[in-house]
């Protein structure tokens, strides 16, 4: 068993004064894929933007660990630089600012943290250029606009193309799946594995088992009202595909009765 | 907004400091009796006294403008000095005869004012509240044949030039703002260049407002002859007072056939503080005339500072396939109220103008774009492109955009584009959840939104805008 990346006990965290995560527990290794699924609300973006470190959520009990320190006590910037990525489920546009500066940018400011080398534009465009094959994304991308006019489908490849620029240690995903044709779908999960080691680990959320026939999760976990309620393996996907969510929340109140 | 957004806007304005100097200042008040005491004091020819008394005639009978969208107590224009100089001896024979206060206090500022020390290839004015303190490189402008000097002197050594151009791209009567000025200008620069010269440096007035009472009312004049070319670069600044002061510029610009004037604006006067107290009302009337055929003008304005900003640097496009250019970028923060734009007006043929305007707000400031593009009956074939984008920061300011179109000409081409964009809290997430920290990203943000601005920029001025802009930023994003 690889060591332990995040640990998440008893999460509580709430937005604009509403409790979202209502005692929230995970334990991710090195090496591993874990897939959250759940209904719409069910928490899984507060989830993921809160461990990135988004200033919106306000944590009210439990601890976040993140290779064994208070990752909470980080900010953004500093999750962001230790290894932590979120893949967006919206991505923003950010107008004006050409994508090739911004993933340079922040390519060399995560290099620095890290002790490796900052590239000028010429050496990075190599770089990247190398990277754009992983999600085959145009060049072209590279001078508009940071998402500005991207298509659904190209934000998301956007997004990868960050993860594989970063090389993170801990992944989240959000719903990176969502959007994809099939094609797209297929290639950027292409991309996901081949990012995949036995140092570092991916969280994907996702409504879709689909995704998990690409990237192949040790563990699936089902989460129901700002907690997770069930968790299995890759066949759990499967089973929740075929019969909704319904039963898990039966067999959830059943325990709670007993 | 967000902690984060705001501490990133509000870093202290550096420039505003007051220097200690004893000045020589007329009374408070406006009548012909300070008309006649301001002309006096700088031995004026008799047309020039008369020019200013028609002007103060005719601004009596005018209304203060209404239209633009400021808003600020009445301004008593009797409670006003209207000259105030530093006191110095008569002629100062070099730059070493400056008063060394003065000099510490440009020095602060980061202008040249030593010869030896400036800024490679930069010739400079230095308008200290109501008069010019010095002009560098003159000797060297001169070998060919290049006049660059302050207004009075111009007076004084070029009186035909000055009596020739003097109103003629900005009569008197323009509007109040012009007409007061016009009665009561007290100096400012004077560019003349010869035919068929290409002005060997870069030319550069530097403005400080010192005096808390007196207004600023200065007069630029710049003459470009034919085949000539000249770039011309203003600063500005003014210490930080919790009272307004009264800013009422005249710039009047002439190019002649295939002269070309470039003329950049860096405006960084006191804003007032985070509450909208203090700051300078910055009514400005900046005109062009391109006389000539194939002659070209262009504005490029980077504007900063001001609790209120009421300015249209304008191109008249008389001569056929003569071009006019308005690059701006406006920022407000706070409290600060911009109403900024251009008039473009068409009227000899195949005549063209390029307008691109960037309004950044953020606070709760009110930041407005007014352009008129008129084409004349005589206008054949012109044509006129516009893009107007607003980025606002945080969601408690406000952009607007006020385009007026005018066509009377048929064959004439007009074309408008505007944008709105938002730098919130989830954009600077963005670039934080990439490592990237708040100023980095707000300069980024800044740098992509006005690069064509920022492009036509003289590179030392480029660098500086972009820093200014950061400085002003500083706070407000999070
Ligand atoms: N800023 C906010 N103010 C109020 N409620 C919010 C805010 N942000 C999120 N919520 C609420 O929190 C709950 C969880 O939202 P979240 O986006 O985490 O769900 P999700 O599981 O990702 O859903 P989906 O599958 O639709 O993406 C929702 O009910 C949502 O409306
Ligand atoms: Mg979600």
């Amino acid at each position: 068993m690889g060591k332990i990346l995040l640990e998440v006990r008893n999460l509580h965290a709430t937005v604009a004064g509403v409790e979202i995560l209502k005692g929230f527990d995970l334990t991710v290794r090195a090496g591993e894929v874990h897939a959250i699924m759940g209904p719409n609300g069910s928490g899984k973006s507060t989830f993921s933007k809160l461990l990135a470190g988004h200033p919106a959520y306000t944590v009210t009990g439990g601890e976040v660990l993140y290779q064994g320190e208070n990752l909470l006590a980080l900010s953004a910037e500093e999750r962001s630089r230790a290894g932590v990525f979120l893949a967006f489920q919206y991505p923003v546009e950010i107008p004006g600012v050409s994508n090739a500066s911004f993933l340079r940018l922040a390519y060399n400011t995560v290099q620095k943290q890290r002790g490796g080398e900052e590239l000028d534009p010429l050496e990075f465009d190599d770089l990247v250029r190398e990277k754009l094959k992983l999600v085959e994304m145009e060049a072209s991308f590279l001078e508009r606009s940071v998402n500005e006019g991207f298509s659904g489908g190209e934000k998301k490849r956007n997004e990868i193309l960050q993860m594989a620029l970063l090389e993170p240690t801990l992944a989240v995903l959000d719903e990176t799946d969502s959007g994809l044709d099939i094609d797209a779908l297929r290639i950027v999960a292409g991309g996901v594995n081949k990012l995949l080691n036995p140092g570092n680990a991916v969280i994907l959320v996702t409504h879709y088992q689909r995704l998990l026939n690409y990237i192949t999760p040790q563990f699936v976990h089902v989460m129901e009202d700002g907690r997770i309620v069930k968790t299995g393996g890759k066949e759990l996907a499967l089973e929740l595909e075929e019969r909704g969510y319904d039963w898990v929340r039966e067999e959830q109140a059943a325990r709670q009765l007993a | 907004m967000s902690a984060t957004l705001d501490s990133l806007i509000n870093r202290p304005y550096t420039a505003g400091f007051v220097t200690p100097v004893e000045s020589d200042s007329a009374p408070k008040g406006l009548s012909e009796d300070t008309i006649r005491l301001i002309s006096a004091k700088k031995n004026e020819p008799e047309w020039l006294l008369e020019f200013r008394l028609k002007a103060h005639k005719h601004w009596l009978t005018l209304q203060e403008p209404q239209w633009a969208s400021v808003h600020h107590p009445k301004i008593d224009f009797q409670d006003m000095v209207y000259y105030s100089a530093p006191k110095t001896k008569k002629k100062l024979a070099s730059m070493d005869e400056v008063d060394p206060e003065l000099l510490r206090t440009f020095e602060k500022l980061g202008v040249p004012m030593h010869e030896r020390k400036t800024l490679a290839n930069v010739a400079v004015d230095v308008i200290f509240d109501s008069v010019s303190v010095a002009t560098t490189y003159k000797k060297k402008l001169a070998e060919v044949g290049v006049i660059f000097c302050s207004f009075s002197e111009a007076v004084q050594e070029h009186p035909e030039l000055v009596k020739k151009y003097l109103g003629s791209v900005v009569p008197q009567g323009d509007n109040y703002y012009a007409a007061l000025n016009s009665a009561v200008f007290t100096d400012g620069s004077f560019c003349y260049i010869p035919k068929n010269t290409r002005c060997p440096m870069e030319l550069s007035t530097y403005f400080r407002i010192n005096n808390q009472e007196s207004g600023q009312f200065e007069r630029t004049l710049i003459i470009a002859e034919e085949g000539s070319h000249v770039s011309y670069l203003e600063g500005c600044t003014a210490p930080r007072f919790d009272t307004n002061q009264l800013h009422a510029a005249v710039v009047e610009l002439v190019a002649l056939d295939n002269a070309e004037i470039k003329y950049s604006t860096v405006q960084n006067w006191y804003a007032g503080d985070e509450n909208g107290v203090g700051g300078i009302y910055n009514f400005v009337t900046k005109r062009g005339m391109c006389r000539g055929v194939n002659s070209k003008i262009s504005w490029t304005q980077v504007e900063t500072g001001s609790a209120i900003t009421w300015k249209y640097p304008s191109c008249v496009l008389l001569g056929d396939n003569s071009i006019g250019e308005f690059y701006s970028v406006a920022l407000t923060n706070h409290r600060q109220q911009a109403d900024t734009g251009t008039k473009m007006i068409h009227i000899g043929k195949n005549t063209k103008s390029r307008i691109v305007s960037k309004g950044i707000s953020a606070g709760e400031s009110s930041n407005s774009y007014r352009g008129l593009v008129r084409m004349t009956p005589t206008a054949h074939g012109a044509r006129n492109h516009s893009q107007c984008d607003s980025l606002l920061i945080g969601s408690r300011c406000e952009a607007n955009t006020f385009p007026y179109i005018e066509v009377r000409n048929p064959s004439a081409r007009v074309e408008h584009e505007a944008t709105t964009s938002k730098i919130g809290e989830d954009q600077m997430f963005y670039f934080s959840s990439r490592g990237i920290g708040s100023e980095e990203a707000v300069s980024m943000i800044i740098n992509g939104f006005c690069k064509d601005v920022f492009m036509q920029l003289p590179m030392e001025f480029a660098v500086e805008a972009t820093q200014l802009l950061g400085l002003k930023l500083e706070g407000s994003v999070g």
